[in-house]
């Protein structure tokens, strides 16, 4: 099938673009990406003004919890909320159940995203045999099977020695590991942000620092091993701070930040409603200096990758005291609104700078194809919408699970349309494309 | 007043000390031949306790029969948690018989909160957590305030376990609010994080925070916090944050000792000084049932803001 | 009602309390706050100078007995004040004593309220001011001024301890 999207703003960075080109698209690939493409035969489709083409958002950190609790969500309502939120792909966790530690479970994700043929999955596998940090998984056959990274995500990888072995045995498949960085012993049973905010409510706190110890014990054994370390969901700026000392020093490190950490603070524990368990995740939600930082690294090229951790859960699991509440917010739908209207619209990032953080990058830490538009590439792209006004709605979001503390919030910028393998899976009717 | 009590921090400085002026008209009814008075007659409160308590609960349910409320006392067994009902639907089924109140007990902070919010019933903190125990620093106030006729201008000194007490929290609220300059003490591992922003001044010398103090208030200390690493031992902690006569000789002559109870002698505070004639413990108890005679009147009334 | 008139008319309850009760040594006043206890007060002083003998005096907050308290839709609950009754009512001749008598539901709060602090021989009550429109079965023993008023006018017997004068004042609402 051939499609060509005549008009639009195509920001490439990976090809150095960033003007008004033409796309054409050519049985699921990128056939050209020019001025003035001829149509021949091609569906054509102008872009009104205003949208931007970008290489299909990867979201590397999201929880689709199937197998095992798809009460919160499953890989088709999952999938359908990311093309939503404007990716063509995710890469999954393995904290399901069971656990993703074997082919079995890899080969049973594929298969339900093949099924719902909406975002590619990129499966992730854990590190340690059933996540207990004890010993490796079969990680030559995780990667067989088609993961493309390993975690111990929810925990950091139990011992500095079975990270060390992780980094190393990972670094002969060319997979990095990726560390849910705390340290435990400090997290004790904290469930916010050490600080004044938690100390006034009587939350047990977590420290930065539990966060930065972790990171640096990484860095280090990256650095030992030569092996690639992944900082997920980093929210410290102690954590920012060793990344940045890690990547002077040559290791191979790199981090991601959710949008949630660089919108909001601890202050929300208390305001508008005190205790809301949607504030809850892990890690927690920090001071405005952390935040701040947060910001800065995006800015200034230090932090690697926007990914949502989305983490569904069910209503009456978050319906609860706040201390017995499990951690987590979904994210996939309002990533995209999020970084326009704090990012990109205050000038903080360039729309280069955007597809970056959440296309290009991404696919080369994970060393997918997708990133970039450029000739053979997939044929995956965000259209992109950054000046429609969006009400997030969690009623209406995709996702099974509506856990989010955006609920109302008025954003500028959203998700156009959604194109995977040059078939559209998503249309945003507010955007009044036809597409 | 608003709907619910969950705090302190729920109540302005004219709310409290309107608390304080009831409750000093409610004291008096103790003192009759017939402990009753028909306000809050056919009215149904609910003392809904997840966490054990002798004192505060028969506090409350004195309180609520004086005001001739019908009440009903559910204290939640550890078994009704293990089968699984959630604190929520708990509430909600207690709802559904339509109480006029909810005195909640729990041992999560913010538990009245969220009651609060699915409830129609008004709700009572009676403890959440480390959070806030406000009927606690009302009645702490009432009794201060007994003995040395005001609030503003005093130095209370408040020494234990500040990280992990509710009473704390409510305390310092209301004191500071009320223009009390207060201190607070224990080992740095019990300091709550952020602690001076609470408006207080921290030390970790008690002889520092008790010189010259007209209120002393002890808080216990758990037994359980040894293993958690906050100090090696009972008896290190004695020796050096425990209340004796000698530590109390730099505060003023006519200190007063306090604690909310139950004491842990010989931990936080010498049997001595428990005893001693400087002691207003137990009528802090007493005071406990007319402050609380004295919230659930004035939060009996309307819809008020 | 001036200052003066306002005097006259004490003394002259205080003889008719006097006149009508034989055994002044069983007598006690009770005044309602707010402004009963004053002028119970006054009575007390006035009674002491006629007969020589002292009538303990209390003063009775009847706010937790009324019944129009959980019936308000909005506003925050009337203030209470400390009830002082500090002998015992039992057997005795209570004398209530009101500023102005009007619906009865105040003086029906009393008669609640005193029942449970003991079991007097007879309640009578004393006003200052009847101003009509009863809606309960009450009427007073000792009345100061019959004053017809209409039920949009609001009658105020202001005194010296209170308010600074003595005076009753008639006002439209």
């Amino acid at each position: 099938m051939r499609r060509l999207l005549k008009g639009g703003r195509v920001v490439d960075p990976a090809n150095g673009r960033d003007g008004v080109f033409d796309v054409l698209i050519d049985d699921g690939r990128i056939a050209g990406v020019g001025r003035g493409l001829p149509a021949n035969g091609a569906e054509v489709l102008e872009v009104p003004s205003g949208i931007v083409i970008a290489p299909g958002l990867i979201d590397m950190h999201v929880h689709l919890r199937e197998p095992g609790q798809e009460h919160k969500e499953t890989v088709a309502t999952g999938t359908a909320a990311a093309v939503a939120g404007g990716f063509t792909a995710v890469a999954c966790m393995p904290n399901t159940d069971p656990v993703n530690d074997n082919a079995g479970v890899t080969e049973y994700v594929l298969k339900k995203a093949a099924e719902a043929r909406l975002a590619r999955v990129y499966p992730i596998g854990a590190v340690s045999r059933g996540q207990k940090g004890e010993q490796l998984a079969d990680i030559a056959e995780l990667k067989q099977a088609g993961c493309v990274a390993l975690t111990d995500d929810g925990k950091p990888v139990a011992t500095a020695l079975l990270m060390r072995r992780a980094l190393e045995y990972a670094s002969m498949f060319g997979m990095p590991v990726i560390e849910h960085c705390e340290e435990q012993t400090l997290k004790g049973d904290g469930v916010a942000h050490e600080g004044f905010h938690a100390s006034s409510l009587g939350l047990r706190g977590i420290p930065g620092q539990a966060e930065s110890i972790m990171a640096l014990r990484d860095i280090s054994l990256a650095e030992l091993t030569g092996g690639a370390v992944h900082i997920a969901h980093m929210s410290a700026r102690q954590t920012l701070d060793a990344v940045r000392f890690g990547k002077a020093r040559g290791a191979r490190v790199t981090c991601e930040v959710t949008p949630h950490h660089f919108v909001l603070t601890d202050a929300r524990l208390a305001e508008p409603i005190a205790y809301d368990t949607n504030t809850k995740m892990n890690p927690p939600l920090r001071e405005e200096a952390d935040r701040d930082a947060m910001l800065a690294g995006l800015s200034d090229g230090s932090i690697d990758v926007i990914a949502t951790d989305h983490a569904p859960h069910h209503y009456d699991e978050k319906r609860v005291e706040f201390d017995h509440a499990p951690f987590g917010i979904t994210g996939l739908e309002t990533a995209v609104s999020l970084v326009f209207d704090r990012l990109v619209h205050p000038g903080l990032i360039t729309l280069g700078r955007m597809v970056e953080l959440m296309s290009l990058n991404p696919a080369r830490i994970l060393r997918v194809p997708g990133g970039s538009l450029s000739d053979g590439a997939p044929a995956d792209l965000t259209l992109l919408a950054p000046d429609l006004s969006v009400t997030v709605s969690a009623a209406t979001m995709r996702s099974k699970s509506k856990n989010t503390p955006f609920d109302g919030w008025a954003l500028r910028g959203g998700v156009a349309a959604t194109i995977v393998g040059g078939r559209t899976v998503y249309v945003n009717e507010d955007a009044k494309l036809r597409i | 007043m608003k709907k619910d009590l969950l705090g302190i921090s729920d109540l302005t400085r004219d709310e409290i000390y309107l608390v304080l002026d009831t409750a000093e008209a409610m004291r008096e009814i103790a003192e009759r031949p017939i402990k009753k008075v028909p306000t809050l007659r056919g009215k149904t409160v609910v003392n809904l306790f997840y966490e054990p308590s002798t004192r505060t609960r028969t506090s409350f349910e004195i309180a609520e029969k004086r005001l001739s409320a019908d009440t009903l006392n559910i204290a939640v067994a550890a078994s009704s948690v293990l089968k699984g009902e959630t604190l929520v639907d708990t509430a909600l089924n207690i709802e559904a018989m339509a109480p006029d109140m909810i005195v909640l007990r729990h041992a999560s902070s913010g538990a009245g909160h969220l009651l609060a919010r699915l409830c129609k019933s008004r709700i009572i903190n009676a403890g959440d957590g480390m959070h806030e125990h406000p009927t606690q620093a009302l009645l702490d106030a009432f009794t201060i305030r007994e003995h040395k006729k005001r609030i503003e201008g005093l130095k209370v000194a408040i020494i234990g376990d500040l990280l992990h007490s509710r009473v704390l929290r409510s305390n310092a609220l209301l004191l500071t609010t009320l223009g009390a300059e207060v201190w607070v003490s224990g080992p740095r591992t019990l300091m709550p994080p952020a602690v001076e922003r609470f408006g207080v001044r921290a030390s970790t010398s008690v002889d520092e925070a008790v010189a010259d103090a007209d209120v002393i208030m002890l808080l216990r200390i758990q037994h359980e916090r040894m293993n958690g690493a906050f100090f090696p031992s009972v008896r290190e902690y004695f020796n050096t944050f425990g209340m004796t006569t000698a530590r109390m000789a730099r505060a003023k002559p006519d200190a007063i000792i306090m604690h909310p109870g139950p004491m842990n002698r010989g931990v936080e505070i010498a049997s001595e000084v428990a005893d001693g004639p400087y002691s207003v413990i137990l009528e802090q108890v007493a005071n406990g049932v007319a402050v609380r005679m004295a919230v659930l009147y004035l939060l009996a009334g309307g819809e008020g803001d | 009602m001036d200052a003066d008139r306002m005097a006259r008319t004490l003394a002259r309850i205080a003889h008719e309390i006097s006149e009508r009760n034989r055994g002044i040594e069983e007598l006690a006043l009770v005044g309602i706050r707010t402004r009963g206890v004053p002028i119970a007060r006054r009575l007390a002083e006035a009674i002491k100078d006629i007969n020589g003998v002292d009538v303990p005096t209390g003063a009775l907050d009847i706010t937790l007995y009324r019944d129009d308290l959980m019936r308000h839709a909005v506003g925050p609950q009337p203030l209470v004040r400390r009830t002082e009754i500090p002998f015992s009512i039992d057997d005795k001749r209570i004398l209530l004593v009101d500023d102005v008598l009007y619906t009865g539901r105040t003086i029906r709060a009393a008669l609640d309220a005193l029942i449970d602090f003991g079991r007097p021989r007879v309640i009578q009550l004393i006003v200052m001011v009847d101003r009509g429109h009863r809606e309960l079965p009450i009427k007073a023993d000792y009345v100061g001024k019959n004053l017809p008023t209409s039920p949009s006018q609001s009658v105020q017997v202001h005194l010296a301890e209170v308010d600074g004068r003595d005076e009753v004042e008639i006002t439209e609402s």
